[in-house]
């Protein structure tokens, strides 16, 4: 290690670096896709054209924005607090518990239903999150670790209860009867052809204005309130945090509940939204997309809207991507989010030196 | 009688599942003892598995696909290390990260070449390692009990399992009766006092992860060129979880590893010899709660109520050299 790193400005803390860094994970993918013997700029272009080429495509890469959305915020939501939310996964799984009971079994008039389904998701997504934010506050029980073992209890306990209680005893497959049609989140194909507006027949949902609206909402949260200052002075520094007054065992549960919550979105879109019944590992690990949305938009709703968007296009292009060439299986969407952890994440200073040094040439250099 | 033979199937494939826990656990140790938290054990297992299958498909032999297997792991673990040591990441970033790329890699990379969605060929026979018949396997045999049990618990299991079990004392004596172990634990525990003292927290840290790789990259070997004869996407299905698990539910301890790994792959061969299973008074046994019970005793202790795990001081900490 030689001199110290000099700050470097705003600007380029913002905007460079988290460039850069993102720059470096998909030039990575281009070596990747060309090892395999493809061409990348090819398959950047099918991907593209997949994903935003005509409506229906742009319905599908929405409708997946808007799970990573919600995983997303409910990660940096325990960012802000500094803490890794690694059961965002769980936590939505079970957050579709409390959707599809209420689906299934409290008939309320109207679209009431499909409100209360709204809420009991994000009440079971909290109350998942609540026990590892309780044992890391109170009994100082590593949250990283608790939750990736509540990952797998929750798996176990839906698949337990997927077949055997709540299956459709008409159906051979692990999954329960279709929610009455107050109990469903209208889709947009749907909404919008009363109105004579003809829109390809995609998965996209009101769920994402939910989507949104959640992201203003955490932002206001974080930023704007009493709350959300004490969230991000237990996240910066908890021992200052207590001398200004605040509990952090008390942040760090309010912290874990609200990002279980906002996990439960991911049911939301999914149980609700597309599926209209629960079933078996509904999840597909866009908990874990999250983690690289809520690091590649830097915990900014703004950011991880933008990165959420992003990682849609991957997901609904790579899906066209991997019918056009086959040796790109979907699992290049999987090695490109884990490039971006590893270099909007864990390597996120390295690039730091060389993009310092490149500015302070530049701004050595004597005016002409 | 009966009852007592099928204790004994019962135990013999619970130390055959045991041995991957038994090899990432111990990886996991070594990292994470000298300080460097280690989640990506099941990344790297799938790394080792899929370069293993990978390497033994083109050679046909067993052996090399070891070495590339563990070659390869110990390549990610270098990256892991190069992250959490001289980047001074997060750890569970870097972690996460890994388990992604490799679980996306390994499948790409397998789909790509021999385009059967990831599925690495079957293994012919002689690129597989196989049991090993301990001496006087007949004679001892013979014996009512004790030959049940030399036959099918002692004898009969091949070259990575002895290794795996061999590796919980060594990996104690090595921790708890040289140099190297004294200090790579006090680098997990007081880093400035080890640089103090001229010796270098970088150097232990990057030698653990190397340990690391070596072992967690054998873990995977287990899997795909013993366990089963070809690799198979997402196939470690947890199993580097598990072991991280057992980690914490042995307190960070060696020999307390070694039996935590054998209790969690007893569980796991209970619940698959229980499948469908029917007990008198309790009808059908949830085998989900037995697949679950690892997890739900790993949270139990963490929480406190069975004793404490306190984690190494400085695991998961980079250390920063005073300018």
């Amino acid at each position: 290690m030689s001199s110290p790193l000099k700050p470097l400005p705003v600007w380029a803390d913002v905007a460079v670096i988290p460039l850069v860094n993102v720059a470096a994970a998909f030039v990575i993918s281009g070596l990747v896709v060309l090892a395999i013997g493809e061409n990348p700029i090819q398959a950047v272009r099918i991907l593209i054209v997949g994903a935003l080429g005509d409506l229906e495509g742009l319905g599908f890469t929405l409708y997946y924005a808007t799970s990573f959305i919600f995983t997303g915020l409910a990660v940096a939501v325990c960012f802000h607090a500094g803490l890794f939310n690694i059961g965002v996964d769980g936590q939505a799984y079970i957050g579709g518990l409390g959707a599809a009971l209420v689906g299934l079994y409290l008939p309320l008039p109207g679209y009431s239903q499909v409100i209360v389904a709204i809420i009991a998701a994000a009440l079971f997504g909290a109350a998942f999150a609540a026990i590892p934010g309780y044992l890391q506050a109170k009994r100082d029980s590593h949250i990283v670790i608790t939750t990736i073992m509540f990952n797998y209890i929750a798996s176990a306990l839906m698949g337990y209860l997927l077949v055997n209680g709540l299956r459709n005893p008409k159906q051979m497959n692990p999954e329960t009867l279709p929610f009455p049609p107050g109990g469903i989140v209208p889709q947009l194909h749907a909404l919008l052809k009363p109105l004579g507006i003809v829109w390809p027949v995609t998965p996209l949902n009101l769920s994402f204005f939910l989507a949104l609206a959640a992201a203003v909402f955490v932002w206001a949260l974080i930023w704007r309130t009493r709350l959300g200052y004490e969230i991000r002075a237990v996240g910066a520094n908890p021992t200052a945090a207590v001398y200004g007054g605040v509990s952090p065992a008390r942040i760090i549960i309010i912290s874990t509940l609200i990002s279980g919550a906002l996990a439960g979105g991911l049911a939301v879109n999914v149980i609700l939204g597309e599926e209209h019944r629960l079933i078996l590992e509904f999840t597909a690990g866009f908990g874990f997309v999250g983690i690289a949305v809520a690091l590649m938009g830097r915990a900014h709703p703004i950011g991880i809207v933008l990165a959420a968007i992003l990682f849609g296009v991957l997901y609904q292009g790579g899906a066209e991507l991997a019918f056009d060439m086959p040796k790109i299986s979907r699992d290049m969407i999987v090695v490109i989010q884990g490039l971006v952890v590893l270099f909007a994440g864990a390597l996120e200073h390295m690039f730091r030196r060389p993009v310092a040094a490149l500015l302070a040439r530049r701004i050595a250099q004597p005016p002409i | 009688m009966q009852s007592f033979d099928a204790l004994v199937i019962i135990c013999a494939s619970a130390i055959r599942l045991a041995v991957p826990l038994i090899l990432a656990c111990l990886a996991g140790l070594w990292s994470e003892r000298s300080g460097v938290v280690d989640i990506g054990l099941e990344g790297k297992m799938l790394t080792g598995a899929f370069a293993a299958a990978a390497v033994a498909t083109f050679t046909g032999s067993a052996w090399l696909g070891l070495l590339g297997g563990v070659a390869a792991t110990v390549v990610v673990s270098l990256i892991h290390g190069y992250a959490s040591i001289d980047q001074r990441a997060n750890q569970i970033v870097s972690g996460t990260a890994i388990n992604m790329v490799c679980d996306g890699l390994t499948a790409l990379i397998g789909n790509a070449i021999w385009s059967q969605g990831g599925r690495t060929p079957q293994l012919p026979n002689s690129a597989l390692f196989h049991p090993i018949a301990l001496p006087f396997l007949t004679e001892i045999g013979a014996i009512p009990v004790l030959g049940s049990l030399y036959r099918n618990l002692i004898s009969g299991h091949d070259i990575l399992t002895y290794f795996a079990f061999l590796m919980a004392p060594v990996t104690y004596w090595t921790l708890y009766s040289t140099r190297f172990g004294l200090r790579l634990r006090a680098v997990g525990e007081n880093p400035a006092a080890v640089d103090t003292a001229g010796i270098s927290v970088r150097g232990l840290r990057y030698s653990a992860v190397l340990i690391c790789g070596v072992l967690v990259g054998l873990s995977g070997v287990y899997l795909s060129v013993s366990q089963a004869a070809y690799f198979q996407p997402h196939m470690s299905a947890g199993k580097g979880f598990i072991a991280l698990a057992a980690l914490v539910f042995a307190k960070w301890k060696p020999w307390p590893a070694l039996a935590t790994c054998l209790l969690f792959g007893f569980l796991d061969a209970v619940s698959i010899r229980m499948q469908g299973a029917h007990l008198p008074g309790l009808g059908e046994v949830p085998v989900q709660a037995i697949e679950a019970l690892p997890y739900i005793l790993t949270v139990v202790l963490l929480a406190g109520f069975i004793g404490k795990a306190i984690p190494p001081k400085a695991s998961g900490v980079p250390y920063v050299k005073e300018r």
